[in-house]
């Protein structure tokens, strides 16, 4: 009947609740979403954007074999110019392995003792401490590298040149450890405090709570501090073009002068062309770069999640 | 019956050896950075002065002060902030009250990891094919501060997030049962009690943004410019590419002088983080829930 059918639609109109409030609430939704998708669109942008500038070479150039394997870098020169990054990828990798061995067993060595040993006061200067030493840019290491571990290292192990694999090892080392001292400290903290009183019910000493309980649960936490920081070592740029030497090695010792990947790109963009092979191939690295880091923090995450669901 | 065993003796002893082992870690990891910092206070305090700071590099980058990149880098952090505020804040309100728990978001999250994981040289190729040569802006303080911006999203979303999760969710609760919508309720309710913690991440972000050095190298900052930048579209110098430039491109400066350069820029990057600690201590101390 349509009297009955009017007043369904008038009922229904007072419960219509798209006011101005509602439109509002609409709209902002609309924008905080785009927000939040821009994460995914600047990461897919950068490998878009990236490969677009790269692209001229990996299609016309690119020779597997020689770009990995050959560890002559020579692309500037005009007849008969060289492109393999082996010796590149060498430098870069000697330089973050040494910064890891530097960084991984003091930095969870602090993140014990900050996040399990100490307590009140203590904890908290070494925790801001911790922090502050994360802030430092790392033009500033470059820096000290070179004004400062140069000439010690030349004095001490009585070597020519101090710009090389050790200076920058212990630089990237210095950087990278409060990084992961933080990270590794909140997955000691995430271990729920019940695991501890439990173990300390059983007669269990600090240190066998520890090892015996704490670690364990946080294994996949820490594993993850430490890939995190293997991904902030190999992507380091300042510090390593700076303290290595930039010159093209595969090192023998740690007194050797190497080049890093990150290093290269950086020195040598600003002289190419637009458009040039060597400026394709600098692009063409920074596909690599970002390839690796992308696997390496993709493989964090999971083996971090790893945890959380178990 | 409880008398203390040879075993209890033992485990005591262990106990404290290994605690001071990690101490003593703790303390390897930090002294030498503080010794570092002391050399750089040193070396670099005779040459700092208030003309130093407000005087432009003369004789060819050997003498002078550093104010063109001073000035470079509050531009560049300026309009990467500009940018990178507003964004962040609505990914992390995004992600903190309307997101839910599904393979979306975590897809999100992990772009933000990433984001925050890229090599520096990469965005900086990044805003070099994006910013600099498609969009067409040139090597200007806006692609500089664009890619800045983009590399440095992380940090802002990260804290704003936390401080909207720290705002209890039965404040919420309380707000929509008064029939408030869900922006009615972000707005009055959520971010006036999280605007401190967010705060607390734009200045985090302050300092990590004028730090960078590889973003801006070929987007938008330059060795040497005589002029100083008039608006986005100009290029610029800054301090952390001056400390480069001083250090390596130079010859002939005197071997104080990168001190002073070195000492500003950390300066500048410590006083801001040590200000967003505090501030952070602080807002803990008066919490009310």
């Amino acid at each position: 009947m349509p009297g009955q059918q009017l007043m369904q639609a008038r009922d229904m109109a007072s419960f219509d609740r798209r006011n101005a409030d509602w439109y509002i609430d609409k709209l902002v939704q609309a924008l905080v979403f785009i927000g939040g998708i821009s994460a995914i669109i600047f990461i897919v942008g950068i490998f878009v954007f990236i490969t677009k500038e790269g692209l001229g070479f990996i299609l016309d150039r690119f020779d597997f074999m020689e770009f990995f394997t050959s560890p002559y870098w020579y692309p500037a020169e005009e007849d008969d110019p060289e492109y393999g990054i082996l010796a590149l990828i060498a430098g870069t990798a000697s330089v973050t392995g040494l910064a890891m061995l530097v960084a991984i067993p003091f930095s969870l060595g602090a993140a014990i003792y900050v996040a399990e040993f100490a307590s009140g006061k203590t904890r908290e200067a070494l925790k801001v401490l911790v922090e502050l030493l994360a802030a430092i840019p790392s033009v500033v290491w470059g820096f000290i590298g070179l004004s400062i571990m140069n000439p010690l290292i030349i004095e001490v192990f009585d070597v020519p040149v101090g710009l090389n694999v050790l200076n920058a090892g212990i630089i990237l080392g210095l950087m990278a450890a409060p990084i992961m001292t933080s990270i590794a400290e909140d997955a000691l903290k995430a271990v729920p405090d019940r695991y501890r009183e439990a173990a300390e019910a059983m007669g269990a000493t600090r240190w066998q709570v520890i090892y015996k309980t704490v670690l364990p649960a946080a294994k996949n936490g820490l594993l993850g501090a430490v890939l995190l920081g293997v991904g902030r070592g190999f992507g380091e740029t300042m510090a390593v073009l700076m303290a290595t030497g930039h010159s093209i090695n595969i090192p023998h010792s740690i007194f050797d002068s190497v080049r890093a990947l990150t290093a290269t790109i950086a020195a040598e963009l600003g002289e190419t062309a637009v458009g040039s092979d060597h400026y394709q191939v600098l692009f063409t690295i920074g596909i690599f770069l970002f390839l690796i880091t992308f696997v390496i923090n993709l493989t964090a995450d999971l083996v971090v999640r790893g945890v959380r669901k178990g | 019956m409880f008398e203390i065993s040879q075993l209890n003796i033992r485990n005591q002893r262990v106990q404290r050896l290994y605690k001071t082992l990690f101490l003593l870690m703790t303390m390897l990891l930090i002294l030498p950075v503080l010794l570092i910092l002391g050399t750089l206070v040193v070396k670099g305090s005779s040459v700092i002065s208030i003309d130093f700071l407000f005087t432009s590099p003369t004789d060819g980058m050997t003498a002078g002060g550093l104010f063109p990149a001073l000035l470079g880098t509050v531009w560049l952090v300026a309009v990467a902030l500009l940018i990178s505020v507003p964004l962040g804040i609505a990914a992390a309100i995004y992600l903190s009250e309307y997101a839910g728990e599904n393979w979306f978001t975590r897809i999100i999250n992990l772009a933000i990891i990433n984001l925050a994981g890229v090599p520096s040289i990469v965005h900086a190729l990044f805003g070099v094919g994006a910013f600099v040569l498609f969009f067409g802006f040139g090597t200007s303080i806006l692609a500089a501060s664009l890619t800045l911006a983009i590399m440095t999203l992380p940090v802002v979303i990260v804290a704003t997030r936390e401080s909207l999760q720290a705002v209890p969710h039965a404040f919420r609760e309380a707000c929509w049962n008064m029939g408030a919508t869900r922006w009615q309720t972000i707005r009055r309710v959520v971010l006036p009690n999280a605007i401190s913690g967010i705060l607390t991440g734009v200045i985090l972000e302050v300092s990590r943004t004028s730090g960078e050095t590889a973003p801006i190298m070929f987007t938008g900052a330059v060795f040497f410019t005589p002029f100083l930048p008039q608006g986005i579209f100009d290029q610029t110098m800054a301090m952390s590419l001056h400390l480069f430039v001083v250090s390596t491109q130079v010859p002939g400066v005197p071997e104080d002088l990168p001190y002073g350069v070195a000492l500003v820029l950390i300066a500048m990057v410590l006083i801001m983080n040590s200000l967003s600690i505090a501030f952070r201590t602080w807002l803990r101390g008066k919490k009310k829930w």
